[in-house]
């Protein structure tokens, strides 16, 4: 794992100096979509779905442009305005173009758009659609400046941008208090990586006098092994609290609230993977702190056993794939952990997900529109012959994410599950697992969704296919699953190394056909996960339309989301709650009491006071005299001294 | 004859009247009790007008005893009118003005 | 011979007793009448203390105005507010007597302190200054005229509006119409229309050689008395003389004066 040089940015000419574009679009889009009012509902879901693509064209062109570059200079540096200027602080705006950018760019751009053309038919009963479209270009936008920043303060407008727009996507269906609720928990949660985040920049402009990644990069070998650790662990904060890992995993599940192409969109393909993209950045930092890296690692195998974990429990389709995308992106933490070697394989099965599990989040929408927008899958079956279109790309998601051969996710995730026993058994050990309880949640999930009888639908139901505007991005996506592997196997790692600072001779491409021990254990694990999940909900078996109550602990746990919510509240929220009530009974009793009991203590003495005047006049000739014995006998004091 | 005893007599007088004022409850003595201290006064004016050897205490004394008519006068009707609508001369009748 | 004492003296050790004893016996006394004379007894003594410091203006001035006007303006309220009425003992404003004692002890010592300090050397006397205009008086007018002249304009306007307020104090509106001579009758004649009570006015008190006061009743022509001729307070005192005892003597000279009915036929 050796570090290569700092790579400099080169400057800007032709197309890149119009880079900002890419930015630029999706906002004034959702500027216009936001404030048009409803004069702009008839357009407003075409502008919103046109934008996105455009930014992909650019983007496209852009990744043209840098292919046919020398490898030496792919990285190109941007420079927009002067941002802030204080004193000794010069903070420029300015985006950063390189090989770790432009494949994020275009994910974002691209699935985004496929989901975007699909959200015209999903939301199409929608009268608040054209709102629907301006926050979905709103997060585009800050997700594209999130990922295109050559600096992390940059950065973190587009990490708080994205967390605004999460927030009005979750809750966008604002009359249900679920939804609000689920948006308020997620903005919260993501708060507590956010100050993480903002502790490590401040710890950067301390250290380094900048933010900048160049300077970021080229000042953490002189980083004292302390303050590198720290800095990689507030990082990690950060990238835990955005990408849902433990112990700021809680906000995801309550996120499918929202519209099933904001959970496609946001909470499958592009925000919760500005984590991994964020500890991808700060390489360096994290190549100096053993211990940050070691904690990257526990925290994705912790995350992805859990992730699978709860979703082999839930009977919530959305919950469950947001089950395994919490556990997939466990996968990336975890390459990402390893070091150079990982961080190509994390940013794969990043790109390989994406395909995926925005596949497979489509498909579970299609199904829910077809069954009244039921999300429960015990009243699903027998759906494949109905939905013929929903069911092969599913299942062409399902064998990615199980990792059957040659489809997109055996590439990845075989990588990631070699590297990681590679760098530690027990972290194999934990992918490996991972990968078998995987197989065996997503084939539940097929059985239950589309094999068997179709005796547990209820009342009223007529399932039929979607309309061409949600199947065509649907099998776009499908195809995606199906071949994006074979297609970024052999060529990822070489693209993404000089901009993860590892030796090109670490990632060399092995083949596509390419069988090792490790890949030939892993699918035996998956064949005996399929197997297990067919035993339990194969077609024979008969699964029940009400959640069959267990005594096991295991699965207790597992329903319950593995008491995520229970310890969040008894660590954090009941003594937060009972402080505040202190706090409060110290501010009315105390203070408050302070200055009233004064104010009452002061009437009191002064109720008292007042019974000197009684009215009788040879009282107050009492008092005459007495003063004015006592002012004689001051002057007269007064003289003799 | 030392002006002392003079001032002594006149202090004597004064705090006697002071005290009767304190202690009567009729208005009309209370009044006298007044007029007590504006003579004593009056005598002590005197005294120092003797003292210095001008004769401007004699004028002051000339003058209280001009005021203190004009007061007599004036506060004697108003005991009148008071009496004549509460039928008490008592000082302490009139207490309206407390807390 | 050498004087011991001078008058100034003698009449200062003699009266100071006296004009203590009688403020306090102002202060002490019952009746609102013995306090009234007993503060006459100290401005008189005052006055004579006046005279005896070469004051002989301010002496005539306290005993005319301030005894004989003001005082006597004093006696006349009393005697409107009513000269029984006697103040009780009872103290009602909690701990006023003793505070007042301590206050009346505290301030007269730091009265008495104060001006014995106060007093430095020996008194220059006044016999240059009453020299001076020829005269005490003439040493008071020049001052009064001259130095003084505003103060004494001012003076004179308070006591134009004490004689003012007076009026406008004592003034008492009339409710009901005043009532008229004509009314006067009107009432009589209607009294004596519905109980038979004599219109005219009542008869006068008896005049007899010995005693024609307001005490003895009138006789009527059948040799009665008649008691309306008497008023009702003596009558109810009892101080009503009896006509007949006046009366009586001349009987008897009469009596005694006319010769005997003897055999007068002779």
């Amino acid at each position: 794992m050796t570090l290569l040089e700092v790579v400099l940015p080169t400057p800007a000419i032709g197309l890149f100096s119009y880079a900002w574009l890419l930015i630029a679009l999706p906002a004034l889009s959702a500027a216009v979509l936001l404030l048009a009012g409803r004069t702009a509902d008839r357009w407003g879901h075409l502008l919103g779905a046109v934008t996105p693509l455009i930014s992909f064209a650019i983007g496209l062109i852009l990744f043209i442009q840098l292919l046919a570059r020398d490898e030496a200079f792919r990285a190109v540096g941007v420079q927009l305005y002067d941002w802030i200027s204080a004193g000794q602080w010069h903070i420029g705006m300015g985006l950063l173009i390189d090989q770790l950018s432009i494949v994020f760019v275009l994910l974002i751009t691209g699935v985004g758009g496929i989901i975007h053309i699909y959200s015209i038919g999903y939301m199409a009963q929608d009268d608040r659609r054209r709102r629907f479209f301006g926050y979905l270009n709103l997060f585009v936008a800050a997700m594209l400046l999130l990922v295109l920043a050559d600096n992390y303060l940059a950065l973190f407008v587009g990490w708080e941008g994205v967390g605004l727009a999460s927030y009005l996507l979750i809750g966008f269906w604002q009359h249900k208090p679920a939804a609000a609720t689920a948006a308020k928990k997620a903005f919260v949660v993501n708060r507590v990586g956010d100050m993480g985040m903002s502790l490590a920049i401040m710890l950067m402009l301390a250290s380094f006098g900048s933010s900048a990644f160049v300077d970021v990069n080229a000042g953490a070998s002189n980083l004292d092994p302390a303050t590198a650790t720290i800095l990689g662990l507030l990082l990690l904060l950060g990238a835990c609290g955005k990408s849902a890992q433990v112990p700021l995993q809680s906000w995801l599940l309550d996120a499918m609230e929202g519209p099933t192409p904001v959970s496609a969109l946001i909470h499958a393909a592009t925000m919760v993977t500005a984590g991994v993209y964020l500890v991808t950045r700060s390489y360096a930092v994290f190549a100096q702190s053993e211990a940050a890296s070691t904690a990257v690692v526990i925290v994705g195998a912790v995350t992805l056993l859990v992730g699978a974990w709860i979703g082999c429990a839930k009977d919530d389709i959305k919950k469950v794939l947001a089950g395994s995308t919490m556990s997939q992106i466990g996968y990336m933490m975890l390459a990402a952990g390893i070091g150079p070697a990982g961080y190509a394989y994390a940013i794969f099965h990043l790109l390989t997900h994406g395909f995926f599990k925005a596949n497979m989040f489509l498909g579970a929408g299609s199904v829910m529109h077809a069954m009244n927008d039921d999300v429960n899958m015990r009243h699903y079956g027998g759906l494949s012959k109905l939905m013929p279109i929903t069911f092969y790309t599913f299942a062409a998601g399902y064998l990615a994410i199980i990792g059957f051969p040659f489809f997109a996710g055996y590439y990845s995730k075989d990588h990631i599950i070699e590297v990681a026993f590679k760098s530690n058994l027990i972290a194999g050990l934990a992918a490996l697992i991972g990968a078998g309880v995987t197989a065996f949640y997503m084939t539940r999930l097929m059985l239950m969704t589309f094999v068997g009888s179709r005796r547990r639908w209820p009342q009223g139901v007529h399932p039929h296919e979607s309309p061409p505007i949600m199947t065509v991005p649907l099998i776009v996506l499908g195809l995606g699953s199906a071949f994006s592997g074979i297609l970024l196997n052999g060529w990822i790692a070489g693209w993404l190394d000089p901009a993860v600072g590892a030796e090109p001779a670490v990632g060399e491409a092995p083949g596509l056909l390419h069988f090792s021990a490790v890949g030939l254990l892993t699918l035996g694990v998956v064949a005996i996960g399929v197997m297990i999940a067919v035993r339990i909900f194969g077609p024979r078996h008969k699964v029940t339309t009400e959640q069959p109550a267990s005594r096991s602990l295991v699965v207790h746990a597992g329903r319950n989301d593995l008491y995520g919510d229970v310890i969040n509240e008894t660590i954090f929220m009941r003594p937060g709650q009972r402080l505040t009530a202190g706090l409060l009974r110290l501010e009315d009793d105390g203070i408050d009491g302070t200055v009233n009991g004064t104010a009452a203590a002061i009437g009191g003495i002064s109720a008292w006071l007042r019974r000197a005047q009684n009215g009788f006049v040879r009282s107050y000739a009492l008092t005459m005299v007495v003063g004015a014995a006592l002012v004689g006998t001051v002057l007269i004091l007064g003289r003799l001294g | 004859m030392s002006p002392t005893y003079y001032v002594v007599l006149s202090a004597i007088l004064f705090t006697i009247g002071a005290a009767g004022f304190l202690i009567r409850r009729n208005a009309i003595v209370a009044f006298m009790c007044v007029e007590l201290m504006l003579n004593a006064s009056n005598l002590a004016l005197v005294t120092f007008s003797r003292m210095h050897g001008t004769l401007d205490g004699q004028i002051a004394a000339f003058f209280v005893m001009v005021v203190a008519a004009a007061e007599v006068v004036v506060g004697l009707a108003i005991i009148v009118t008071i009496f004549r609508t509460r039928r008490s001369a008592s000082v302490d009748d009139a207490s309206l003005l407390k807390f | 011979m050498i004087p011991l004492v001078t008058a100034a003296a003698f009449a200062f050790w003699l009266l100071a007793p006296v004009m203590i004893l009688g403020a306090l016996g102002m202060i002490l006394a019952r009746k609102p009448v013995h306090s009234a004379l007993c503060l006459a007894a100290v401005m008189i003594s005052l006055a004579v203390q006046y005279a005896a410091q070469d004051a002989p203006f301010l002496f005539a001035v306290q005993i005319i105005v301030y005894t004989g006007a003001i005082l006597m303006l004093f006696l006349f309220v009393l005697m409107l507010v009513g000269v029984d009425v006697a103040d009780s003992l009872v103290e009602t404003i909690k701990g006023q007597r003793p505070l007042a004692a301590l206050a009346g002890v505290g301030f007269g010592a730091l009265l008495v302190f104060a001006l014995g300090n106060a007093i430095v050397g020996e008194p220059l006397g006044l016999d240059g200054a009453n020299s001076e205009h020829g005269g005490n008086i003439q040493g008071v007018a020049a001052l009064i005229f001259n130095r003084y002249v505003f103060a004494f304009e001012a003076t004179s306007a308070l006591l134009i509006t004490a004689a003012v307020g007076a009026m406008v104090l004592a003034h008492r509106e009339r409710l009901a119409k005043k009532r008229s001579q004509t009314d006067l009758v009107n009432d009589r004649m209607r009294r004596y229309a519905e109980s038979g009570q004599h219109p005219g006015p009542l008869p006068t008190p008896g005049v007899f050689a010995r005693h024609n006061a307001v005490d003895t009743p009138a006789l009527l022509p059948d040799g009665s008395t008649s008691d309306l001729s008497v008023s009702a307070t003596l009558r109810a005192r009892g101080t009503v003389l009896d006509s007949r005892e006046l009366v009586q003597p001349v009987d008897q000279t009469v009596e005694a004066i006319t010769p005997p009915e003897t055999e007068d036929e002779r």
